[in-house]
């Protein structure tokens, strides 16, 4: 039978030998969860800022399109993506399937819809006074589109950090788009599927306490940030 | 003021926009870049997850890539998902284990010369109990009495399995359907009994749910040796080399130009793909092969089948090789090979 204990021994003998296997994995997981986010941020943030700021016809529409996005399943999403990067699909010509660009790329498209719903909401949390006083104050419409980014920059960080766990936790998109070949795309959920399908349950374990801690910390930061707020608002206002 | 103004012609987010695209455009160019430019040629090999799971295909990727600059990228599916690779122009080489479905897979002309690698057995595993009455029966005899089993028990609301199948039209999933068939049930009603598990995965996960189940399965030899050396299951083999149970494992390149009305798939890389095929075939790799896993399981885990078929000896194997996983009395008919005669004398 599985020995549960031996594995979590093993495990934890894997993790501070600092195995080059195992680092790599939670090194590319980090990495490409990484540039997905800020990628997303890039593309979601104009997004946002559109949708919270301005008034347009069908904007509630939009907003509940992306709303609905945020629950989609990441293997239907994989999917669709490999369809499109297959050389076979429409995309096929760029060659991305099976390497890190589809995966940074697909995690972004992944995360994009939960990052512009939180960050709307924090943007629309705003006060509206803010923006007509940074204009009376002789801002310009950009200048006061980004006073009040920074009046929601809790909300900002928030949809990103949000983001980063999604995409770090995802294992749809990393298997259909990545392949899941060792040492270039594999990352911590696909690595721990193939190292369970193998019965190298050492490994598997190993990587799954990593990726808990790293969720865990991240969860644990966003409480943080939370609790901080009051005091985050009072160092900011002597500037 | 006039400064302000002539800020607020392009907003935050439209600059903001382009910075979003800009930035990805950087991505995916430097993808490209790094994969056509810098990094060494790819070759990507679509497999049976047998192979895989059972560690070979790691130890030969080692060794090929140190005497050759290419990299190997091995992407474990069932033989089902490889052809579809190969179909979608996803993968450069296929190795398998289906002989009907590398038939279509050739007369289709998505792939070309095709070359028989190895071989070893598939075996019934199961309980140690064996409640159903199998151990070293015949595989029709076996399947049958787990079905009367299955069909005996007193729980039949489909909570109890005793019967997991990978269900994933992988080659083994391809084996046991006929093997269904060959005890002289109609596979499709089988699949539908209570009793009757399909999970859908590949052979390592597909053990492990029959183990935990107490259930039986059909599975490789290789795969089972290695999950019982390494104490995750308990399952045990529980039938017997025969020739029912022949599992012959192929390796094909992708065809480049693919069949009428579809793009040419002017990515695959074909050269490697068949100097890969010959480095599998030469005599060090089938040694290797045959060698793989000896000492920590004491018996291959395959066997090397090139040098058995150029030599017609063993000839009850090779008889029984060729009736199962020859096509038109060859392992690759002329009309599905494109150069490399040296291959096939």
């Amino acid at each position: 039978m599985v020995d549960i204990l031996g594995g979590i021994a093993k495990a934890l003998q894997l993790i501070i030998s600092g195995d080059p296997v195992l680092y790599g994995i939670v090194y590319r997981s980090l990495f490409f969860s990484g540039i997905a986010i800020i990628l997303a941020t890039l593309w979601g943030t104009p997004i946002a800022m559109l949708l919270g700021l301005k008034n347009f016809r069908g904007k509630t529409v939009v907003k509940t399109f992306f709303n609905s996005l945020i629950g989609i399943p990441t293997v239907v999403l994989g999917l669709i993506l490999y369809l499109v990067f297959s050389n076979g699909g429409p995309l096929g010509f760029l060659g991305l399937l099976y390497t890190p660009g589809a995966i940074i790329l697909g995690e972004a498209v992944l995360v994009t819809p939960i990052l512009i719903s939180i960050m709307t909401s924090a943007i629309e949390a705003v006060d509206p006074d803010i923006m007509n006083l940074a204009k009376t104050l002789g801002a310009s419409e950009s200048q006061a589109s980004i006073a009040v980014l920074k009046e929601a920059i809790n909300g900002v960080l928030l949809s990103n950090i949000a983001s980063f766990n999604r995409a770090i936790a995802e294992l749809g998109v990393a298997l259909l788009v990545g392949g899941n070949i060792a040492g270039l795309t594999d990352v911590l959920t696909t690595a721990v599927s193939r190292y369970t399908a193998r019965g190298e349950l050492d490994l598997a374990i190993a990587l799954g306490i990593i990726l808990m801690v790293i969720v865990f910390l991240i969860n644990m930061i966003v409480i943080a940030a939370r609790k901080a707020k009051m005091l985050f608002t009072l160092w900011r206002s002597p500037q | 003021m006039t400064k302000h103004n002539d800020d607020s012609k392009m907003q935050t987010w439209q600059k903001l926009l382009i910075i979003a695209v800009l930035a990805t455009t950087i991505v995916v160019a430097g993808t490209i870049t790094y994969f056509t430019y810098l990094a060494k040629r790819r070759l990507i090999i679509s497999t049976t997850t047998s192979l895989y799971d059972t560690g070979l295909l790691d130890e030969i990727e080692k060794n090929y890539e140190a005497t050759h600059n290419v990299d190997i990228n091995i992407i474990p599916a069932g033989t089902g998902i490889a052809i579809q690779h190969a179909q979608n122009g996803d993968a450069d080489v296929i190795l398998v284990h289906a002989p009907s479905q590398e038939k279509t897979f050739l007369e289709q002309g998505w792939g070309v010369n095709r070359k028989i690698i190895a071989y070893n057995f598939f075996t019934v595993v199961g309980p140690e109990n064996d409640p159903a009455a199998t151990k070293g029966k015949t595989t029709n005899t076996a399947l049958r009495n787990i079905a009367n089993y299955g069909g005996n028990l007193t729980d039949q609301s489909g909570q109890t399995k005793i019967w997991v199948s990978r269900g994933d039209n992988s080659g083994t999933h391809t084996k046991e359907q006929s093997l269904w068939k060959a005890a002289g049930y109609n596979y499709t009603l089988i699949s539908k009994e209570p009793w009757y598990a399909s999970v859908g995965s590949g052979m390592g996960d597909t053990l492990n749910v029959a183990s935990q189940k107490s259930a039986y399965t059909l599975s490789d030899i290789g795969t089972f040796l290695k999950f019982e050396k390494d104490g995750v299951i308990s399952s045990v083999a529980l039938l017997t080399e025969e020739k029912s149970l022949l599992n012959v494992y192929s390796v094909m390149a992708v065809n480049q130009t693919v069949p009428a009305n579809q793009t040419l798939h002017d990515q695959i890389n074909y050269n490697d793909a068949m100097d890969f095929i010959k480095y599998l075939t030469s005599a060090e790799t089938q040694q290797f092969i045959e060698n793989y896993g000896k000492a920590d399981y004491g018996q291959s885990l395959f066997v090397g089948a090139v040098q058995p078929l150029k030599d017609n000896a063993p000839q009850l194997i090779v008889g029984w090789i060729q009736s199962a996983a020859f096509f038109d009395g060859s392992e690759c008919p002329p009309q599905y090979r494109n150069g490399f005669p040296e291959l096939y004398t």
